[in-house]
């Protein structure tokens, strides 16, 4: 048993449900406990959909129990089947189905429904959220492509190949496959399929007609892409174009891929020269701890360091599945790799590195704030102000873009929020003056500010150096005492005077 | 005072009752935790269940879950699956951990779940072990808020049920307010009880664990909820007597209820009347202008709480609104026989659901506001029609006179949206 109170991803048949709310026609019928529904809410409430998730459940209940359920489970598929007429079914268990061992394959089967019915087999005490979307994913493909479809001849014609991967729930896929879907059509290239986002089972039959496939989000789709190159011998472009870097190599992959003799000129992303800008300066070896689904999280950490200059302290996922990639990964940057999905874990490593900006998921966003540091969110699982109105990808040239703003943007707030706190003391900002623009009426003793000044705590710091470590700007407060603890001790040093604080200082400069 | 209630119609009170099964959308009684533990302060309620149940918790809780909360999921593992000793020496692990690390919890509850129930796991065994080794430090106590037994606020009277045999016996002839309320609501009623006379109220369940009311022959009791059918017969098994009344939502409600009790114990009706007429007057004129955002307006209560009979009694006698029908996921007739006399004549009344068939009365009903979960809004929304999502009537203080404008307000605000919105 693992003590639990927060959970980046949810069980294998939320997987399968986010492949089947983004496609059309496709019911899913889950065996499943009444209760089991309050997955339909990520769905009508996070991602904010107008439409229920095309999901049955059986919910039975405990007077079910018995030989009771499997009929209940083939009456639900027959009725839904009835209501909805899809296309395609899949069937399959939730946790607690999966113990009181119906067999949704085999009752489904003996029912005969006139559409096919794909079974899925989703280990719920083994298995997670983005394990269950890969493998729904890969089961619809397989039984649903037609295996002798074929690309037409390429003379005439512009190179087509399908995007894969982007599901219901998804950090971001509707922007990202409208990013990508622009960019290649720039390049000369037409998308032939997107898939699960959006499709039909009768789109998914000629998924074989395509040149070549985009793997965009190998969470979910890398078993499918595999399976389509052994299939139809179609390649698979492999490279996730989020960061400016990263889609100047996509385009070339995928130029390479469609046998583009050369690349069209391509829309430019301000990413480059934004970052350039006197202005960014200050970001230079700024320290950032990324967190996320491995593709994030690789990606996040390359765009971190060569594209906006900063040092990544920390890198990790949550994913286990893309373990191997994250610890390739880690490598890069020198950084130990941290495959965990305990957030107390992430909330140790974080606090061990102190970092000036955290990159990572709602939860990243969570500790960040408790630590009062700027944080910016890259990856799922994430709430409902992550599915925006407005047009935000983070796949291509635009993602760049997006990319800079949603990154530095709390680093700027944080540096006001230091100049506030510098010059609190001072007449014009005093606590106790109010704001000069909202009249002269004097507010008298104001609330404290919430905005505590720590102190620190350690022995061995004189009083006078503990007041200098006060006037050092917060966000490098914790590393300026750790650097000196660690000084001082290297050199047996019992009591941290001014002179140590700025010895461990000089020693430390970069 | 209840002569001051519409006549008493035939009502609903003999009504048939519609009786569906088939797809339900509710939540199952684990969800109950996310009020119960901002309510027992000193308490951690651990789920022993699956990773569904640990999202499902998650999901429910929304931001609360960042907040340090006393709840948690020992998530059931493939090797716990394997042989049923291993789960048990795993759970007293997860549990010897858990009080090292939270030595201030003083009343630990497991929480079964549906892997637990289906797979057997003795939790009433598992709490007397682990209690006896706690013994001089928590209570540990257990109850099911498995979605196969319980739906959504059953699971709070499982919780409760599960409080009442550890409850002290008494002779006293004490009166107890049962049923989770909001604070703010909680210290209203006592202030009003002590203006009555009453100057001791109990309520169950307390906010510290050490707290908890005693019970015994002589106990009174006034349920604030209509979901506490197990919670009932427990106190009833200890001898308590139940004071019937309707449930305190709205101006009369709250009359009746607080009048009901305030007989039981002996108090001077002209007294009580003194001293409720203010309060009493505050709600009505706090519902005065939402009576005319709502009157004539129709509504269809989907089944989610419990709470669906009483707030259309509210919502129709006090309001003057329309109830096409009402779902409930569990009607508890004798708890509620006076609630259903005063629901208008012609109210379909529904227990249970097949939510593909009642979606299809929704639709063909096009009443003016929908009341439903939020797997259903938006896309009732989508459709066109007006929702009220029914989660915000759990997490909401709504009983009392001083929150019978609220409560009006939030049936009326989604239709004043409807109207202020230019799109």
């Amino acid at each position: 048993m693992q003590l639990a109170v927060w959970t980046y991803e949810g069980p294998p048949h939320v997987g399968a449900m986010r492949v089947a709310t983004a496609m059309e026609g496709v019911h899913y019928v889950l065996h499943a406990p009444q209760g089991d529904t309050y997955a339909d809410l990520l769905f009508t409430m996070i991602e904010r959909r107008a439409k229920r998730p095309p999901v049955t459940y059986t919910t039975f209940q405990a007077r079910d129990l018995g030989k009771d359920t499997a009929h209940l489970f083939q009456t639900a598929a027959r009725e839904a089947y009835a209501r909805f007429q899809p296309q395609a079914m899949l069937v399959g268990a939730s946790c607690t189905a999966e113990l009181i061992q119906d067999d949704p394959a085999g009752l489904a089967e003996a029912m005969r429904l006139p559409c096919p019915v794909i079974a899925l087999e989703l280990p719920s005490y083994q298995r997670r959220e983005s394990w269950g979307a890969s493998e729904t994913f890969y089961q619809l493909v397989r039984a649903l492509a037609d295996r002798d479809a074929r690309p037409a001849p390429r003379e005439g014609r512009r190179p087509r190949a399908n995007l894969l991967g982007p599901t219901a729930l998804g950090f971001r896929h509707r922007d990202d496959v409208i990013e990508v879907t622009r960019l290649l059509e720039t390049m000369g290239i037409d998308v032939a399929l997107v898939v699960p986002l959006g499709a039909s089972p009768a789109d998914l039959a000629a998924i074989g007609t395509a040149d070549f496939n985009i793997c965009l989000y190998p969470e979910t789709a890398d078993t499918a892409c595999r399976w389509l190159e052994r299939t139809f011998g179609q390649k698979t472009v492999r490279t996730v174009p989020i960061g400016h870097g990263a889609t100047m190599d996509f385009v070339a992959e995928v130029a390479a891929a469609a046998g583009l003799a050369d690349i069209p000129a391509l829309p430019h992303s301000n990413l480059p020269w934004w970052s350039k800008s006197v202005d960014s300066t200050y970001l230079t070896a700024k320290r950032v701890f990324v967190f996320g689904d491995a593709t994030h999280a690789i990606a996040a950490a390359r765009v971190a360091r060569d594209e906006l200059g900063f040092e990544v302290v920390g890198l990790g996922c949550y994913n286990r599945e893309f373990a191997r990639d994250l610890r390739e990964a880690a490598k890069l940057y020198g950084v130990e790799p941290l495959v965990t999905d305990d957030y107390l874990a992430v909330e140790q490593a974080i606090q061990a590195a102190q970092p000036e900006l955290v990159l990572g998921t709602q939860m990243e966003r969570h500790i960040a704030k408790r630590l009062r540091i700027p944080c910016a969110v890259i990856s799922s699982p994430v709430h409902v102000q992550d599915f925006p109105a407005r047009y935000s990808p983070q796949m291509g040239f635009e993602g760049a873009n997006v990319l800079f703003d949603t990154w530095v943007h709390p680093l700027v707030m944080g540096l006001e929020e230091h100049l506030l706190t510098m010059f609190r003391d001072d007449f014009e900002f005093s606590d106790a003056h109010g704001a000069s623009h909202l009249g002269h009426a004097h507010l008298g003793h104001a609330a404290p500010t919430t905005a505590s000044v720590e102190v620190p705590e350690a022995e061995g710091w004189t009083p006078e150096a503990e007041r200098e470590l006060l006037k050092i700007p917060f966000f490098v407060r914790g590393k300026a005492r750790r650097n000196t603890e660690a000084f001082a001790a290297g050199r047996g040093i019992a009591s941290i005077t001014l002179d140590t604080l700025y010895e461990a200082k000089a020693h430390y400069a970069r | 005072m209840s002569a001051s209630l519409p006549i008493a119609m035939p009502g609903c009170a003999d009504a048939p009752v519609l009786r569906e099964r088939g797809q339900r959308e509710v939540f199952c009684g684990l969800t109950g935790i996310v009020w119960l533990h901002r309510k027992i302060q000193d308490a951690f309620f651990l789920v022993v269940g699956s990773r569904t149940c640990a999202h499902l918790l998650q999901s429910a809780a929304g931001v609360m879950i960042f907040a340090e909360p006393r709840f948690g999921t020992a998530i059931i593992e493939e090797r716990d699956l394997a042989g049923m000793a291993d789960c048990n020496e795993e759970l007293d692990r997860v549990v010897d951990r858990l009080l090292d690390r939270r030595p201030e919890i003083k009343l630990l509850f497991l929480v079964g779940s549906c892997p637990s129930e289906v797979i057997k796991l003795d939790l009433s065994r598992a709490a007397q072990r682990l209690s006896v080794k706690h013994a001089s430090r928590t209570a540990i106590l257990n109850y099911s808020g498995s979605g196969i037994e319980t739906t959504f606020t059953e699971g709070e009277d499982a919780c409760l049920a599960a409080l009442v045999p550890d409850l002290a016996a008494t002779e006293a002839a004490n009166l107890m307010i049962v049923g989770a309320l909001p604070d703010i609501v909680e210290d209203q009623f006592r202030r009003l009880f002590a203006e009555l006379g009453i100057a001791h109220v109990d309520c169950l369940p307390a906010r510290r664990a050490g707290a908890m009311p005693a019970v015994g022959p002589n106990t009174r009791y006034l349920l604030a909820q209509p979901f506490l059918g197990e919670t009932a017969r427990a106190l009833e098994d200890r001898g308590a007597t139940r004071i019937d009344a309707l449930f305190p939502f709205g101006a009369e409600g709250t009359t009746e209820w607080l009048h009901a009790a305030a007989m039981a114990v002996g108090i001077d009706e002209m007294h009580f009347r003194r001293v409720v007429a203010g309060p009493r007057e505050r709600a009505k004129r706090a519902l005065e202008p939402m009576r005319e955002r709502l009157a004539g307006k129709s509504i269809f209560f989907l089944p989610d709480s419990q709470l669906e009979v009483p707030l259309a009694r509210f919502l129709a006698t006090e309001l003057g609104m329309l109830p096409v029908e009402v779902g409930t996921p569990y009607l508890h007739r004798r708890h509620l026989a006076r609630e259903l006399a005063l629901l208008p004549a012609g109210t379909v009344i529904s227990e249970g659901q097949d939510v593909d068939r009642q979606l299809d009365r929704v639709r063909a009903a096009r009443p003016d506001l929908t009341v439903c979960g939020l797997g259903l809004a938006n896309p009732l929304e989508g459709e066109g029609l007006a929702t009220k999502w029914a989660i915000e009537l759990v997490f909401s203080p709504i009983h009392g006179f001083e929150q019978a404008g609220d409560l009006a307000e939030l049936f009326a605000r989604p239709l004043r949206r409807r109207d202020v919105l230019r799109l």
